[in-house]
Formats: C-alpha cells, sequence, structure tokens
C-alpha cells in the first residue's frame, strides 16, 4: 500500500483504489446482497410495496417444493417436487457433460502435447480456435439443425440403414447434453494440455523404460501431474454448463429443461422477480459449495483454477 | 507398436477437427437451401433469397450495431478497472491479498443468470431502469476478472527498479505511470481488450435479463430461433464463420511469416558465430 503511494503518488492510488471499489463493490458484492434482500420480499403489486403486507418471508424459497411429481431416477420411482428435480438433474447432467468432456479432451491434449511435432501446434490450434469464435448461440442452433425429426442426421442413419424411422432425438436431456460438450469441450482441451505440456516428457521415458503398461504410465505418472489442468477444466464446464441458459433454450427440448430456464421463466414470463432472486440465489449457494468441494477434493487453489 | 499409436494420435486429431468443423458447415449450408425450414436435407435448389432477406431485415442490423456499442462499452470500462484491481493485488500480500484476489476472481465462476438478476434488482431500486446500460454494468462485472488475470500475470515479469530509478532520477508519479508501467503492460491491455470484447458480443444471460426491451446479436439470434425460423441465421452465421475464417487465415499467414524471418535471423546468427570462431 505505501509502496503504491510512493510509487504512484496520492492521486493515482486513489484512482486505482476507487476503480477496484466500483468493480467489487458497487458491480459484485452490493447486487449479490440486494438478490438476497429481495429474496426474501413477497411478490406484491405495485401498489402495496412497503406497506403493511411487505414483510420478509421464506415463501419464495418455499416455492421450490411446490407441484409434486413422480421423478424415475435409474428405475428407482419417488415423488418429488417438480422444480427440485429440474435442479438435481441439471447437476446430475452437468456432471455428465464434464465427464464426456474430460474424456474427449484427454487423448487429444496428451496427442497436443506430447505427440505432434511442435511445429505444426500453431496451426493446430488455430483450427480448434476456430468453432469457439463463433458464437455460442450459432453452435447451439446447428446441432438443433442435426438433431431435428427431418433434420441431416436421421436422413443419414436412414440412409445407410441403421435405422428405419426418423427418431425423436430432441426429447429428454440427450440432445441438451451433445450440445454443452460441443460447445464446451474446448475449455477442457486448453487446461489439460496446458498442465501436460509442463509434464517433463522423460518421466514418461523414464516409466516406459522400468517396464510400465501405458495404462499405468497415465493412472500413475500423467494423471497426477494434470490434477490442477483436470480441476480447472472440470469446474470450468460444470459451471457453464449448469449456468448455461442459451443451449437448452435453444435445443428446447420440452422434456429436458434446465434449471436456469426455470429461473428465466418465473423472471421474464412470471415476472416475479423476488421468487427469481431466490431461485437465482440458490443456484449461486450450490456454485459456491460446488467450487469449494473441487478445490478440496483436487487439492487446489482458486489461482490454479483461475487460470 | 509405436507407429501405430502415432497413427491413432492423428486420426483421433483428424476426427475431432471433423466433429468440431461439420455441424458449423452443416449450418452453413442451409443458408443456400431454398427450403423454408433452415436444413440441408431436403436439398430444394440453390438460392441466395436469405441473404437479400438478412440485408433487409433491419431489426438483425439494429442488434448488430447494440451489440458493437455494448462492447466498446465493456471494453472502456472493464480494461482500467480490471488493470486496476490488478495493479491494486499485486502490490500487497498477505490476508487480504487473498482476499481480494478471491473476490476478483469468483464473477468468472458465478453464472451470468445470477449476475443478470442481481444487477436488475440492485440498479431498479434506484429507478435505473433496464436496458443495455444494465447490460455493460453486469458484463463488467465478470469480464473486468479476466483483464485483472491478464495483467496481473504480466505484473509478475515487471521490473520497480524501473520505476525507482525513474523517481530518483526526478520523474513525477504520471510520468512513471505512462512511460514505464503502462508501456510495459500494453500487450495484456491490448490482450484483455480483446477478451473484454469478444466475451461480451459472446454474452446471453446476463444480457437476456437486463436488456429491457433492446435486442444484441445473441439475444435477437435466440428469439428468432424460438419464433418460427427462417434460413436468414444461417446467412447470418455462414458471414460469421467467413469472418472468422479470414481473420484465422490473416493471423496464420502473419505467423508463418514472423516465424520465417525469425528462422533467418538465426540461421545469421549461427553463421556470423562460426565465422567468428574461424577467425579466431
Amino acid at each position: 500500500m505505501n509502496d503504491l503511494l510512493r510509487r504512484y503518488g496520492k492521486g493515482l492510488t486513489w484512482t486505482f483504489i476507487g476503480l477496484t471499489f466500483f468493480w467489487l463493490i458497487i458491480l459484485v458484492v452490493l447486487p449479490d446482497f440486494k438478490l438476497l434482500e429481495s429474496s426474501f420480499r413477497p411478490y406484491l403489486p405495485v401498489k402495496e410495496i412497503g406497506g403493511p403486507k411487505d414483510v420478509y418471508t421464506f415463501n419464495n424459497y418455499l416455492q421450490i417444493f411446490g407441484n409434486q411429481v413422480d421423478f424415475n431416477f435409474f428405475g428407482l420411482h419417488f415423488p418429488l417436487a417438480a422444480r427440485i428435480k429440474v435442479f438435481v438433474l441439471t447437476i446430475f447432467y452437468s456432471g455428465v457433460v464434464t465427464l464426456i468432456t474430460f474424456i474427449m479432451a484427454y487423448p487429444l491434449s496428451f496427442y497436443l502435447a506430447k505427440v505432434v511435432s511442435p511445429k505444426s501446434l500453431p496451426t493446430l490450434f488455430l483450427l480448434l480456435f476456430v468453432p469457439l469464435w463463433v458464437s455460442e448461440v450459432l453452435r447451439s442452433f446447428a446441432w438443433y439443425i442435426i438433431l431435428t425429426l427431418k433434420g441431416p442426421l436421421n436422413v443419414f442413419l436412414m440412409t445407410i440403414g441403421v435405422i428405419s424411422e426418423e427418431i425423436r432425438w430432441i426429447d429428454g436431456y440427450s440432445p441438451v447434453v451433445v450440445t454443452l460438450v460441443y460447445a464446451y469441450v474446448l475449455f477442457m482441451l486448453f487446461p489439460l494440455y496446458n498442465a501436460m505440456q509442463s509434464l517433463d516428457s522423460n518421466q514418461i521415458e523414464a516409466a516406459d523404460d522400468l517396464g510400465a503398461p501405458w495404462w499405468r504410465i497415465h493412472w500413475r505418472v500423467i494423471l497426477p501431474h494434470c490434477k490442477p489442468g483436470i480441476a480447472s477444466g472440470a469446474v470450468m464446464v460444470f459451471m457453464l454448463s449448469a449456468g448455461s441458459l442459451l443451449v437448452p433454450a435453444i435445443i428446447n427440448s420440452t422434456t429436458g429443461n434446465w434449471f436456469t430456464q426455470t429461473i428465466q421463466g418465473i423472471m421474464l414470463e412470471g415476472q416475479d422477480w423476488n421468487a427469481g432472486a431466490a431461485f437465482a440465489f440458490m443456484l449461486l449457494l450450490f456454485c459456491t459449495i460446488a467450487v469449494s468441494v473441487a478445490m478440496r477434493v483436487f487439492r487446489v487453489s482458486l489461482s490454479d483454477i483461475a487460470k | 507398436m509405436q507407429i501405430n499409436r502415432k497413427f491413432l494420435g492423428h486420426l483421433y486429431m483428424v476426427l475431432f477437427l471433423v466433429y468440431l468443423l461439420v455441424p458449423l458447415a452443416v449450418m452453413s449450408g442451409a443458408a443456400f437451401n431454398a427450403s423454408k425450414l433452415p436444413t440441408v436435407i431436403p436439398w430444394k435448389g440453390f438460392t441466395d433469397q436469405w441473404f437479400i432477406a438478412l440485408y433487409n431485415d433491419t431489426r438483425i442490423w439494429v442488434a448488430v450495431r447494440n451489440t458493437v456499442l455494448v462492447a466498446i462499452a465493456v471494453v472502456i470500462i472493464a480494461v482500467p478497472v480490471g488493470a486496476a484491481g490488478a495493479i491494486l493485488v499485486n502490490s500487497i500480500s498477505g490476508r487480504v491479498r487473498a482476499i481480494l484476489y478471491g473476490m476478483m476472481v469468483a464473477p468468472i465462476l458465478v453464472p451470468g443468470v445470477v449476475i443478470g438478476i442481481s444487477t436488475l434488482l440492485f440498479w431498479h431500486q434506484f429507478s435505473v431502469g433496464s436496458g443495455l446500460h444494465l447490460s455493460v454494468l453486469g458484463q463488467v462485472s465478470y469480464i473486468a476478472s479476466f483483464v485483472m488475470l491478464l495483467v496481473l500475470a504480466r505484473l509478475q515479469s515487471f521490473d520497480q527498479g524501473l520505476e525507482e530509478a525513474a523517481l530518483d532520477l526526478g520523474a513525477s508519479h504520471g510520468q512513471v505511470m505512462r512511460r514505464i508501467l503502462l508501456p510495459h503492460l500494453y500487450p495484456a491491455l491490448g490482450a484483455g481488450a480483446a477478451i473484454s470484447f469478444f466475451q461480451s458480443i459472446e454474452n446471453f444471460n446476463v444480457t437476456l435479463f437486463t436488456r429491457g426491451g433492446a435486442d444484441t446479436l445473441t439475444v435477437y439470434v435466440f428469439s428468432k430461433v424460438r419464433s418460427g425460423i427462417t434460413p436468414t441465421i444461417n446467412a447470418l452465421a455462414l458471414l460469421l464463420i467467413m469472418v472468422t475464417l479470414v481473420l484465422a487465415v490473416i493471423y496464420e499467414i502473419n505467423r508463418r511469416r514472423k516465424a520465417r524471418i525469425e528462422a533467418a535471423r538465426e540461421a545469421e546468427g549461427r553463421r556470423a558465430e562460426d565465422a567468428e570462431l574461424i577467425a579466431s
């Protein structure tokens, strides 16, 4: 602090502090407090706001328990509130997306870091970046086109004779998962590649010379080394998936609702901002817990993830 | 065995690229299909009508303009804010630093839906209505984090002795900032501006809740997809992909040229060294 004053003087130091204050307090902290505060207020007509009925209540949070439906989890049937079901399924399928992206990205990052000649790396990365630069909304739209009932996928499969009639792909959660994987697989690839690239190839060769089979080299040498990269990629992909509104909304599978769509419905269609705040806060709370758990499990710090 | 595995690697790389690019190709192809629905099959003949429809769609061009304006505003605010945060975090240590750093990084991991709703509610209590100005503020709150990380990384390679020297030689604080710190940070600030611009254009979640009635490109495409789609969106997608490709090709050519020059310089250096050795 004193160091700052000495180097940049009073004016500039206060400018730095002022800008940071504006960012962290006005743009981040206070809005989140307001979110929490609003979530306890009832939804009232404009006239009654501030009146006797305007008292703090848990009703907004209790809304999540309404409307019991049947929940079928791998053959186990039990009744569950519709919104809790959506919440649970959103988290579950975000985990599935994270796992699939990891399985897809791991061999490729190994290939990029250890197999391919460094000369062709920049070109390969450019090719990988091109889809990333194309807007997410358009990438989701592309999958919507592919998966529609009369779309290219069904026609292709019918032409080669794998299926005899059109399959309804846009049904349930699988189209959402497929599109999320496509949208976010690169967010898994780059941190993994970074971690793998920092591994000394001699370690792999040493393990190889000592007679370790290839799968054990991966399990005992490469995977442990990549832990920070895995943590970073997994947290990124999981958060992006669980928080994604665009992908599930574009795919628009009526039987595959995402929790963010529930929030959007309450906020924009129901215009109940207080209940929306309560649901948004639940999502925020869950994300905070999820990130902390991931940090504990992988024993990494926030700065590792941010890399 | 070794060669076999290498071949598998190449094959996987190619398949992965195909996987990434085929959906984009399908989407682009549909832009030329005369069918009223955006699809490549059945092929009803080649047409350019969707590009003409796109050109005549005024709402889309308003959305494009809005997107660019929001992105510029985000860059103007997020870059100084993020840089100031990085300089501040870099100058302190201990617990306060850890807390401040955590607060600065956390917005990246907060779902956009939460940022959008909290921004909307916060400004609403001061009677600031929704609109693109709120979208800008909401986007800055997490985009500044990216700038902060880039600038902080760059600050690690900064030699503070230079500032000390300048101060000893009588430079003012403003001069130290302008002539020594900022020039060192330019690459990070440039990268930060580029990322901010890109992130802002991509943003959907924050914008959807804060935009009021205004459209940005992502929101417009989204509403189009929900309310009866025409292949105009595909025409737009093709144009955007072309822009991306052209930029990528320019970048690649530029990089190769630089690499060639670098290689030539190195070769010359080696020749000079050899000549010196011989001469001695």
